[in-house]
């Protein structure tokens, strides 16, 4: 099929097929780089996560505030940051969303609609709660978005900011990303109910439990919800039911997972699903491979222009500690 | 000129810069319907509405509201009835709210104002009557004032409103309800990073902050009615970033450092004050400098121990008068008591 004459519905799920792709690729590289010694530091992987960060993010728009969690390269990628302002942060590069001084953890683009990433677990929900308060008060049609983990929904925060946004009637939606694992400690260990969107009973908040796997079904739902917050209905608790394909950070290999959950997931890869279900849906060979292998040359030119930048310089550390 | 009760000004300078500046919003626990438990915030609900809101007993979800709001276009005032009660809330504020204009290359700006109240002498015993200054003075990005009166309760304030960083006003509970002029005109004045000289003299610095700049001037004029000794008087009224520049200047005037401070000694802030004294005035002071503080302990309940906590107007004067004869120091009172060392 010509890519003029694909449909625009198509034309969507290969534009997000090619973000997911984006976002996998990076994220490969990022753990190269970090293999090879090459980078600084730590880094977290959404391996797995691919199609809630942009099942999420094509419901939204720019000027919607997302506060995020240090697995963040999915979210902020989806969001719209380039592969070569991502891997310039990782890289401590000037030309990095936070010019190098935040790293993997912390990426932030306002632009984008996006808050700098949390590296506190938990942390961002109250953010969120503010960022809604200031469109509601301002009545500016935006939404914030709160993305966590699992291990999200046992800290203070997260109780303290749904009861908040509910009795405000705040426009903000509270998304749990269940990747099954809080750090090291798989979720059932942690956590005693199955369900975690059903936390919100207890803030007689709306709230439902979705796929988080197939990238146009996330989308749906996602847009559905998105248009009720956004109208007045209120704040919204999704959890949506993904896997870590990766350990925790850099250096957990994972060795507690139970034998043969990870292939469980993985024949579930939300890559796989996608491909599969543009193939049903009439997409050619030719433009999933073309989609694929567009893929594959944005990072690898990112990867070279991300190399080449220039590194932060040592006056950077000393700027916007506070107004100069 | 009026004269006003220090909750009084602190609800005038919230009035004013609400009338000034429609993105400023009010949040706290009872502070709207209620006035606030010091009465900080009476008549604000009336006036401004939906802009003046009660909270949940929720401190970690109000102060990442006011961190969110504030990045959001609006200028947040939260109150934090206590500042103990800070201590669930901290990483908002200092984790948080600090660090988001550092991590967006000032994309971000977070123009709030987290007000607390501290201090002993009501009785409220040891998890509600500490100053806890230390947890907040000294992280980069955010500024921590603190008034000794109505007068620099209203001009830190609207101070702290314009400013475009965090700034956390520590209010000296035990002055809410005390008398003094507000000049509107100097008030206004005011800036962050500043002090005040509030007396001159040639024989020694005394530098005190909130409740104890009364202490401090009380016991200047001691001194000098009975031992004719001359003390300088500064009001450290900013404790991040703080007047280096007036102190050091004093000091080399006088020779002789005291500081003067509600904090326990082991955490206090005129711990950064005497460290740059000594830096940079070592060869003209003809003293040690004294630190006239509370010992490290909890704050005891019981009026009688409660009133020995905080450096009071005899151990200041007693102490300074010995610095001044012998150019060395006297041990605190529980030392000189042989209580402990």
């Amino acid at each position: 099929m010509n890519p003029q004459t694909i449909p625009i519905e198509l034309g969507g799920m290969l534009d997000r097929y090619r973000q997911m792709l984006i976002i996998r690729n990076t994220e490969d590289l990022i753990n190269e780089l970090f293999a090879g010694g090459l980078v600084h530091g730590t880094t977290h992987l959404c391996h797995g996560q691919e199609a809630l960060a942009v099942g999420l993010a094509a419901a939204l728009t720019p000027a919607d505030a997302v506060s995020a969690t240090y697995r963040g390269h999915g979210i902020a990628l989806a969001r719209g940051m380039s592969p070569h302002v991502l891997l310039s942060e990782v890289l401590g590069k000037s030309e990095g969303c936070v010019g190098g001084l935040g790293g993997s953890m912390h990426l932030a683009d306002p632009a984008l609609g996006l808050m700098p990433t949390f590296a506190i677990v938990g942390a961002g929900l109250p953010v969120a709660c503010g960022a809604a308060l200031a469109f509601q008060t301002q009545q500016l049609p935006h939404i914030a978005v709160a993305v966590i983990g699992d291990g999200g929904t046992n800290i203070g925060a997260f109780h303290e900011s749904l009861n908040l946004a509910a009795i405000w009637n705040l426009p903000v939606l509270f998304v749990i990303d269940h990747n099954m694992y809080g750090e090291y400690s798989r979720w059932d260990l942690t956590t005693p109910i199955e369900d975690l969107s059903s936390r919100a009973n207890s803030y007689a908040m709306p709230s439902s439990t979705i796929d988080g796997m197939e990238v146009e079904a996330v989308r749906a739902a996602v847009t559905e919800i998105v248009d009720g917050v956004r109208h007045g209905q209120g704040p919204y608790l999704l959890e949506a039911k993904t896997y870590r394909f990766s350990g925790h950070s850099r250096s957990d290999t994972a060795p507690y997972r139970p034998e043969g959950e990870l292939q469980h997931w993985q024949a579930r890869d939300p890559l796989t699903l996608a491909r599969t279900a543009l193939l049903a849906q009439g997409a050619s060979a030719a433009d999933v491979d073309r989609v694929e292998s567009e893929a594959t040359q944005l990072v690898r030119q990112s990867r070279a222009s991300a190399e080449g930048a220039p590194s932060a310089p040592l006056n950077s550390m000393f700027e916007h500690v506070r107004k100069a | 000129m009026s004269k006003l009760r220090m909750n009084q000004a602190i609800a005038s300078a919230l009035a004013d810069a609400m009338a000034d500046d429609p993105t400023v919003v009010l949040f706290g626990e009872d502070i709207a319907a209620a006035g606030g438990p010091f009465k900080t915030s009476e008549g604000l609900q009336a006036r401004f509405g939906s802009r003046v809101r009660d909270t949940p007993i929720s401190e970690m979800a109000f102060t990442g509201a006011a961190v969110g709001a504030a990045m959001h276009g609006l200028k947040p005032v939260i109150e934090i009835m206590f500042m103990e009660f800070l201590g669930v809330a901290l990483d908002q504020l200092v984790t948080e709210g600090a660090l988001m204009r550092y991590l967006s290359r000032s994309a971000y700006q977070v123009p709030m104002v987290l007000r607390a109240s501290v201090g002993s002498g009501t009785g409220f015993g040891c998890q509600h009557s500490g100053t806890q200054q230390n947890w907040v003075v000294g992280v980069p990005g955010l500024s921590v004032v603190m008034p000794s009166d109505s007068h620099t309760a209203y001009g830190l304030l609207r101070a702290a409103i314009a400013d475009p960083d965090p700034v956390v006003v520590l209010e000296p509970r035990m002055l809410y309800g005390v008398r003094g002029e507000v000049d509107l005109s100097t008030a206004r004045e005011i800036q962050i990073g500043q002090s005040r000289r509030l007396r001159e003299g040639t024989e020694v610095t005394i530098v005190a902050a909130g409740r104890m700049v009364g202490v401090a001037l009380a016991s200047a004029e001691q001194l000098a009615q009975h031992g004719g000794v001359s003390a300088e008087v500064i009001d450290l009224f900013s404790l991040h970033p703080w007047d280096e520049a007036a102190v050091l200047e004093s000091v080399a005037k006088t020779g002789r450092l005291v500081v003067v401070e509600e904090s326990s000694l082991g955490t206090g802030w005129s711990q950064a004050v005497v460290s740059r004294v000594v830096e940079e005035c070592f060869t003209q002071l003809k003293a040690p400098p004294l630190r006239v503080g509370a010992p490290d302990v909890p704050v005891p309940f019981t009026k009688e121990l409660e009133g020995r906590y905080a450096p009071t107007v005899d151990e200041v004067v007693l102490r300074v008068r010995h610095l001044i004869t012998h150019n060395a120091l006297l041990r605190p009172w529980w030392a000189r008591e042989e209580i402990t060392a």
